[in-house]
């Protein structure tokens, strides 16, 4: 289920990491963390792939249709994960939309 | 006593340095404090900071005291940065100015944690024992965000301004803050000694506790609340330091390597120094660390408590402080048969009117010697070029 504020966010919103939020791969641990003011979280293989093109380049449809065609995934369960994972992210405010 | 192997740790508080030009009474640095001479050199620090890398920490927390009064600072930072530590500046934000902000900025600073003490200014500086506090932390705040670094907010909430709880957090919203810690005080260190002047009342914590709760949700997205509650209220302990030895280790202006900042108050446990061992042999081997990992050394209720794991018996510190036993449970656990002491300060906390000027404010002690006067004054005197 995608709840209705990650629906609403507009397709053309470039997201991006703020200053102060890093992907990082820990070599130590052999994985990849998201490192935050007092937080690490740890990510899973798709998060990772959706985060690492959070540059403020690229726009949410534009991610979701580079997913969708690297992974040959479904389109609508792409987008629904990419919103998702944005809107949890904005709300803890680390992601900018 | 088998310790269990330690897991990898995450987080480093360095506190680079005791010397604060603040003297805010609930401050959890021990009394004694180290003196500017005993502190590690620029060098040490580094190698520290490439040992913490090398084990595993993410983080590296460069507090104090109030780390700008090191004149290295950004080349702390910068080293750090250069191992891909992320970097958190702990600051009460007097002694910085743009140059010296635009400096740790391009140093690769990740982040700050700037302190207020509350959102009265008047207030404010009565509790941070400085005339004049409150207006630069404001000014720094505004140069943290116009630099581009993310900013942290952190206050603390005793008697003094437990009723701008929520205040303090609009004033974070104002400052530009994306995240607010409202931390009660727990009370070690200076807190422990002015635990009578600093301790609210049951109904005022609790006020507190749902109005900040309320903002949470009204302003989730756009400001990061992280709440600790007040644990002398609470029925079960908090889960302190995330268990013994677990996650985090704490290195001292010094060198002495800490499981937590209050360790030291436990008598008869053994630290190691940076300077005589590797923080990888510290965090695996040193004595202290060993001393309460896993659940051996519980006593009951703890040891057969289905908590043992979520909580893990509260905090070594606190048990002592008020049991005289580190291995108790801690008495804020209302299955501690010792949790009539905690039941006890609450009473007393209740309907006490705090005397203006009555803190014991942090400072260091004058060296016993001649050259005493002058260095005890070198706590103010900190480098703002």
């Amino acid at each position: 289920m995608i709840d209705e504020r990650a629906l609403a966010l507009s397709g053309a919103s470039r997201p991006r990491l703020p200053r102060g939020v890093r992907l990082k791969h820990d070599d130590v641990r052999n994985e990849w963390l998201l490192l935050a003011p007092e937080r690490v979280l740890k990510t899973n293989a798709i998060a990772v792939e959706i985060l690492k093109r959070c540059t403020g380049e690229q726009s949410l449809d534009a991610i979701v249709d580079d997913l969708a065609s690297t992974f040959t995934a479904e389109r609508s369960t792409v987008e629904a994960d990419v919103r998702t994972l944005l809107m949890e992210l904005a709300t803890k405010r680390l992601v900018d939309l | 006593m088998n310790a269990p192997a330690p897991s990898r740790p995450v987080g480093l508080l360095a506190e680079l340095t005791h010397r604060c030009p603040l003297g805010c009474p609930y401050c959890s640095n021990p009394l004694d404090l180290d003196a500017r001479e005993t502190e590690l050199p620029t060098a040490t620090w580094q190698r520290v900071f490439s040992e913490a890398a090398g084990i595993g920490i993410l983080q590296l927390h460069l507090s104090g005291g109030e780390p700008a009064s090191r004149r290295d600072l950004a080349e702390l930072v910068a080293h750090a940065a250069k191992l891909g530590l992320y970097t958190n500046l702990i600051t009460s934000g007097v002694g910085l100015n743009r140059a010296a902000v635009t400096k740790l900025a391009e140093a690769g600073l990740d982040h700050v944690q700037l302190s207020i003490q509350d959102s009265q200014p008047q207030s404010a500086d009565h509790i941070a024992g400085y005339k004049g506090a409150f207006a630069r932390k404001v000014e720094v705040a505004s140069l943290v965000t116009e630099t581009g670094l993310p900013l942290t907010v952190n206050a603390v909430i005793h008697r003094a301004n437990v009723r701008r709880a929520g205040a303090m957090v609009e004033l974070a919203v104002r400052l530009g803050a994306r995240r607010v810690e409202i931390a009660h005080t727990q009370y070690y260190g200076w807190g422990a000694r002015n635990r009578g002047l600093l301790m609210p009342s049951r109904e005022e914590a609790e006020a507190a506790i749902e109005e900040v709760e309320r903002l949470k949700t009204t302003l989730a997205g756009t400001i990061v609340i992280d709440h600790v509650a007040p644990d002398y209220h609470a029925r079960y302990p908090k889960p302190c330091m995330s268990g013994w030895a677990r996650r985090t280790l704490n290195v001292t202006p010094a060198g002495k390597v800490l499981p937590c900042h209050a360790a030291e108050l436990i008598p008869g446990l053994e630290f190691w120094n940076v300077t005589q061992h590797s923080l990888e042999e510290i965090w695996n081997n040193s004595p202290a660390f060993n001393a309460f990992r896993g659940d051996e050394w519980m006593r009951e209720p703890c040891r057969s408590c289905a908590r043992k794991s979520v909580d893990f018996g509260g905090c070594r510190c606190q048990a002592f402080m008020l049991t005289g036993e580190a291995r108790e449970a801690d008495p804020v656990c209302h299955l501690s048969p010792h949790h009539r002491i905690v039941e006890e300060i609450l009473a007393e906390a209740r309907g006490e009117a705090a005397e203006p000027g009555a803190y014991a404010y942090r400072r260091m002690r004058p060296l016993p010697r001649s050259r005493g006067e002058r260095l005890q004054g070198e706590d103010l005197d900190i480098s703002a070029e």
